[in-house]
């Protein structure tokens, strides 16, 4: 299926995927929009995985593997954070993230 | 004869001391009776272990013996270096268990009504057994190192007792006079025992002091600023006794002392504790006699110093307890000299055994003009002498007790203090005729001030009393008359039969030449203060008057404490330790203050980054990584 795609354009797709996750992470204030970007940053690193797997190594699945742990940590992981966003709400009556600075020096 | 029941007379006062201290507060007033009929136990064992010793066990083929009663192997350091502890009787320290054990009972007794109405009643007794047993254990000391400990015991007892009434200031700051001070010399006995022992591989007095052992015989060479080594440890061994037996210039403990209650001026600060410094010289008499002469002359000269010295001051003085502590120095410098003038063997011991001869008399008549100016004081409630006068119309047996010991101190015979000052005048005269003759001055002075005390309190006009002055009850009445008893007779001891340095009895006589004239000088003492004292009169203002400076430096006891204050305060605070906590506080608690402040300083300065913005923390990391993959790509590859 993937047949005659080069390896750089699979490369470029997770690169532009990962800046707009870190540029999301930076930018949004808002927690839930801030988590989502970090879910691209993780997507784009699993694209990674599993294109050099095929193209580097068809015959192993260790790149495969990889992805599909950090699926499952990326879902412990927004559970996670969920329930902290909603701790945050119900502390600050926001989800801005520069609201939530209380524990500074 | 077995003399391990003797290790009782030790125990019974420390089981005491512990009962009493632990439980004393449930029955309070019955302690007093629990520690008197401990204290009983430890006269009777005490007199009838003395009459074993010297008239059936003690003496072999017409020479005392040391007799290890009881001994107890306590610490081994090498095989020859061990410290035990247990009971050794030989003349002087069975003569020390019935001064000890005679002195301790009656005040003891005395006590019972003198501390009556005080609140820390049974804490006077758990005391006064601890400082009883501290003291024995001292005086039967098997090793010097055993006399060191129970040296150290007699000294917090001390402290204890003069910081009784622990309320008033005075009490407080005089305790700790007297325990800095003795321990301050008992400092230069620790050493003086450690270079004994290094040379000499033993603590053990048998040893030490045999004619064949290390000390003597086999006497180190070394020498040390031009005095061989065994004078530098004998005279640092001699320190500690001059500070507890307070000798010029580590007398300015005593007087203060006499804070405490009056019997335990009484008991430690005129009878037992302050003579433990003679006892250790007269213990260790043989290695001064032998190996350290010099060190010997040395203590002669002190104690004929210290005599002058405290008997010019206690003239001065209106403190009825301070005359008397001054007077105990003035004897106590006595003893001194008669141990410095002694010789070995024969007649020529003569000094050593006058000096235990006036230490057993000194203790007996001192201790019953404690225990009568007890007796005054606790009449007229008051210490000085212008607050006293024509006592004798009211205080009866007290007036009479009190004269037969200044007569006994006067040394006017047939009174105790005559006879044993003789022998100590005698020994003075046949070795050294400059110290016979401050002796001499000082035995007039001693009359003089005596009996100035004497005419004071007793006759004098009589002040405007409050209350009519009563006498004291028959508890401390009848220690008086038993002491005035020991006052008038134990001069007639032959003492030359029991004590002698080289343990062999010999036979002494009253030697008039010397008997006479020391008599006429008492007489003459106590004739000008009859005139001065006896009825109010204005001579002794005129004289005051004309030797106006002289008697201000006197009065202030010729500003010894002074000094020292000076030395300690201006020099060793002023010049030493300031610089020193100067130094300590700027410089070292500067550079670790200075670790402090710039720790504190730059933690200001950055502590701004950690601004809780959860953007600038990710935007740093990212940075970070990005710094990290450029400087592998283009740098480290």
């Amino acid at each position: 299926m993937i047949a005659g795609i080069p390896l750089t354009h699979f490369l470029i797709v997770s690169t532009i995927m990962f800046f707009i996750g870190i540029y999301g992470f930076m930018v949004r204030k808002n927690l839930i929009t801030m988590l989502m970007s970090i879910e691209l940053i993780l997507n784009s690193v699993n694209i990674n995985f599993v294109v050099f797997n095929k193209y580097l190594y068809p015959h192993q699945l260790h790149g495969h593997f990889f992805s599909i742990f950090v699926i499952a940590v990326a879902a412990a992981e927004a559970a996670v954070a969920i329930a902290i966003i909603i701790n945050v709400y119900r502390r600050f009556n926001s989800i801005d993230v520069e609201q939530a600075s209380d524990m500074k020096y | 004869m077995d003399f391990s029941y003797t290790i009782w007379i030790i125990l019974v006062p420390f089981f005491m001391f512990l009962l009493i201290g632990l439980t004393g507060h449930w029955y309070k007033k019955a302690a007093g009776l629990l520690g008197t009929a401990g204290l009983a136990f430890v006269f009777l064992a005490s007199y009838y272990t003395a009459y074993k010793y010297f008239f059936e066990a003690g003496k072999v083929d017409g020479v005392y013996q040391q007799i290890i009663g009881y001994k107890l192997l306590w610490l081994s350091f090498t095989d020859k270096l061990t410290i035990d502890l247990g009971v050794m009787l030989d003349p002087i320290s069975v003569m020390m268990l019935v001064v000890v054990s005679t002195v301790s009972f009656m005040v003891h007794i005395y006590s019972l009504g003198y501390m009556k109405e005080e609140a820390g009643f049974y804490r006077f007794y758990a005391f006064l057994s601890l400082f009883t047993f501290a003291m024995m254990g001292l005086v039967v000391a098997t090793n010097i190192f055993q006399m060191y400990i129970f040296w150290e015991l007699v000294g917090v007892s001390s402290y204890l007792l003069i910081g009784f009434y622990y309320d008033r200031p005075s009490a407080v700051s005089a305790s700790k006079k007297a325990f800095i001070v003795t321990r301050f010399a008992d400092l230069g006995f620790l050493i003086g025992i450690l270079i004994l022992s290094y040379y000499t591989q033993t603590f053990d007095f048998q040893i030490i002091t045999s004619q064949n052992g290390p000390a003597i015989a086999g006497a180190p060479a070394q020498t040390f600023m031009g005095f061989s080594i065994l004078t530098w440890a004998m005279l640092l061994i001699f320190m500690g006794g001059a500070g507890k037996s307070a000798m010029f210039p580590l007398h300015i403990w005593l007087p203060d002392a006499m804070e405490g209650p009056t019997p335990v001026s009484a008991l430690i600060h005129a009878a037992t504790m302050v003579v433990a410094g003679v006892y250790l010289v007269a213990r260790l008499f043989p290695i001064y006699s032998f190996a350290a002469p010099d060190a010997l002359t040395f203590i002669g000269y002190l104690g004929a110093f210290t005599s002058l010295f405290a008997a010019i001051i206690a003239m001065t003085q209106f403190d009825i307890k301070r005359v008397l502590a001054f007077s105990t120095l003035s004897q106590i410098g006595y003893m001194m000299l008669a141990l410095g003038v002694s010789g070995y063997g024969e007649h020529n011991g003569l000094g050593y055994t006058a000096s235990m001869f006036h230490l057993f008399t000194h203790a007996m008549f001192k201790a019953l003009l404690f225990l009568g100016a007890g007796a005054v004081i606790h009449a007229v409630h008051s210490n000085f002498t212008y607050e006293m006068g024509g006592l004798r119309k009211y205080l009866k047996i007290t007036h009479i007790t009190f004269l037969v010991a200044v007569l006994a101190i006067a040394g006017i015979p047939p009174f105790a203090g005559f006879w044993s000052k003789d022998e100590i005048l005698v020994a003075a005269w046949e070795h050294n005729k400059l110290l016979f003759w401050v002796e001499y001055l000082v035995a007039g002075i001693t009359a003089f001030y005596m009996s100035r005390l004497y005419f004071l309190i007793f006759w004098n006009k009589t002040p405007h009393y409050h209350h009519t002055p009563h006498e004291a009850p028959l508890v401390m009445t009848g220690p008086l008359m038993f002491l005035a008893l020991m006052a008038i007779f134990a001069g007639l001891i032959p003492f030359s039969e029991f004590v002698s340095p080289d343990l062999t009895p010999y036979h002494t006589h009253l030697h008039y030449n010397i008997a006479i004239p020391s008599v006429l000088i008492a007489l003459l003492g106590i004739g000008v203060a009859a005139a001065f004292y006896l009825k109010e009169t204005s001579y002794p203002d005129k004289i005051t008057a004309a030797l106006k400076g002289l008697y201000k430096a006197t009065y202030n006891k010729f500003y010894i404490d002074e000094v020292y204050m000076f030395v300690t305060h201006k020099i060793i605070f002023g010049l030493i330790s300031k610089p020193i906590a100067w130094f300590d506080r700027q410089v070292i608690d500067g550079t670790m203050n200075l670790f402090g402040i710039g720790t504190l300083w730059a933690s200001r300065k950055t502590k701004g980054l950690q601004s809780g913005q959860l953007q600038q923390y990710a935007f740093a990391f990212v940075a970070g990584a990005v710094i990290l993959v450029l400087s592998f790509v283009y740098i480290w590859a």
